[in-house]
């Protein structure tokens, strides 16, 4: 797509923290432009005060999302023309997570949450041990891979519904962090894992809405890992395990 | 901690959903069956009366009910409602009640009535 010089984006971008109102800056159109170059080009030219966070640039680091047009996105990697509408954008900081200031939410709670999923590896191991083998393609293997490549942008738990209504629901990252543990054949902490991921802020909140799914930018399906947490469980119920 | 009864209370909703999934499907071909040609309040009970296996199977019915429904709307009460956990459980026993009494009333009504 040619893009004429003179073209530019009417771009509302949230100032504040919970409480703020949109401003509106126009920003030049450019060929292939992300809607992080959008942010930068108004942080450097046009607001030298917004607040707002970034570090790869290319989709590595999980640090850009942002609300786009009320969508949560990775801004690194979203073409303005994939979302613009009439040549608009409106960029707010991601939802259910407390905005520090303007873009910025304050991840703290996010990633607490995975702590409490057990999200840790617990190995036995020690250096005079000989590697553990896994096989590539033995099915536990395959169901960590499936989830193991999670960035921890925090698109998915912005976009859940269960977290809106439930604060305390661990969300579909830190359970998709914990499923890639509980197929991991060296983790020791098993038992304590499906302990801390079961019940209602756990495994068990989770309705099966698949927003997660949807917008998750590395296609990671966490609701797929949450439904495997929910049939192990049940499992250790039942063998008396969870007591 | 109540990762335990969350955990039994999911797998209580998922057997009791595969015995609706079936007692759905029996039933909505039964009525599609019986209401050829029309249906009246005599032909009814002139089929359920002293059928035991129909009572048996709409008591089935009712059972499921009784497990799959309270687990699914106590959730629904304390997520939409914001009702309290233990209001929201004590409310979904009172529905426990309701449709065990009504329910099975009901069997009985057409099988005995």
């Amino acid at each position: 797509m040619s893009i004429a010089n003179t073209a530019t984006l009417k771009v509302s971008v949230w100032r504040g923290k919970a409480r703020g109102a949109f401003t509106t800056y126009e920003v030049p159109r450019r060929e292939s432009q992300t809607v992080l170059d959008v942010v930068t080009y108004i942080q450097r030219n046009l607001e030298p005060g917004l607040a707002y966070r970034f570090a790869c640039r290319v989709g590595m680091c999980g640090s850009c999302a942002m609300t786009v047009n009320g969508r949560a996105r990775w801004t690194c990697r979203t073409h303005v023309s994939k979302v613009a509408i009439d040549e608009r954008l409106e960029i707010a900081p991601l939802a259910n997570l407390p905005v520090i200031r303007d873009l910025a939410t304050d991840m703290r709670d996010f990633f607490d949450k995975w702590a409490r999923a057990k999200g840790q590896f617990k190995g036995s191991l020690t250096r005079y041990d000989d590697f553990a083998v896994v096989e590539p393609e033995s099915k536990q293997r395959r169901a960590a891979s499936a989830g193991i490549e999670c960035i921890g942008c925090g698109v998915c738990h912005a976009s859940c519904d269960v977290v809106a209504w439930r604060p305390d629901y661990l969300g579909p990252a830190a359970l998709n962090r914990a499923w890639t543990l509980v197929n991991d054949v060296r983790d020791k902490a098993q038992t304590e894992r499906l302990r801390a991921v079961a019940g209602d802020a756990g495994c068990h909140a989770c309705h099966t809405q698949g927003s997660c799914n949807e917008r998750c930018p590395k296609q990671i399906e966490p609701t797929a890992g949450i439904a495997g947490l929910k049939r192990l469980t049940a499992l250790a119920a039942l063998r008396g395990e969870l007591d | 901690m109540n990762a335990v009864g969350e955990a039994k209370r999911w797998y209580w909703q998922r057997i009791s959903a595969m015995v609706l999934a079936l007692c759905v499907v029996v039933h909505v071909a039964g009525m599609i069956y019986a209401v050829r040609g029309g249906l009246s309040a005599a032909e009814i009970l002139g089929r359920t009366r002293g059928n035991l296996a129909f009572a048996a199977f709409y008591t089935t019915f009712v059972l499921a009910c009784v497990v799959h429904v309270p687990i699914g709307l106590a959730k629904i009460f304390e997520e939409w409602l914001s009702m309290s956990r233990f209001l929201a459980i004590t409310t979904s026993k009172l529905f426990t009640i309701m449709i065990l009494f009504l329910g099975l009333r009901a069997v009985y009504g057409v099988y005995a009535g």
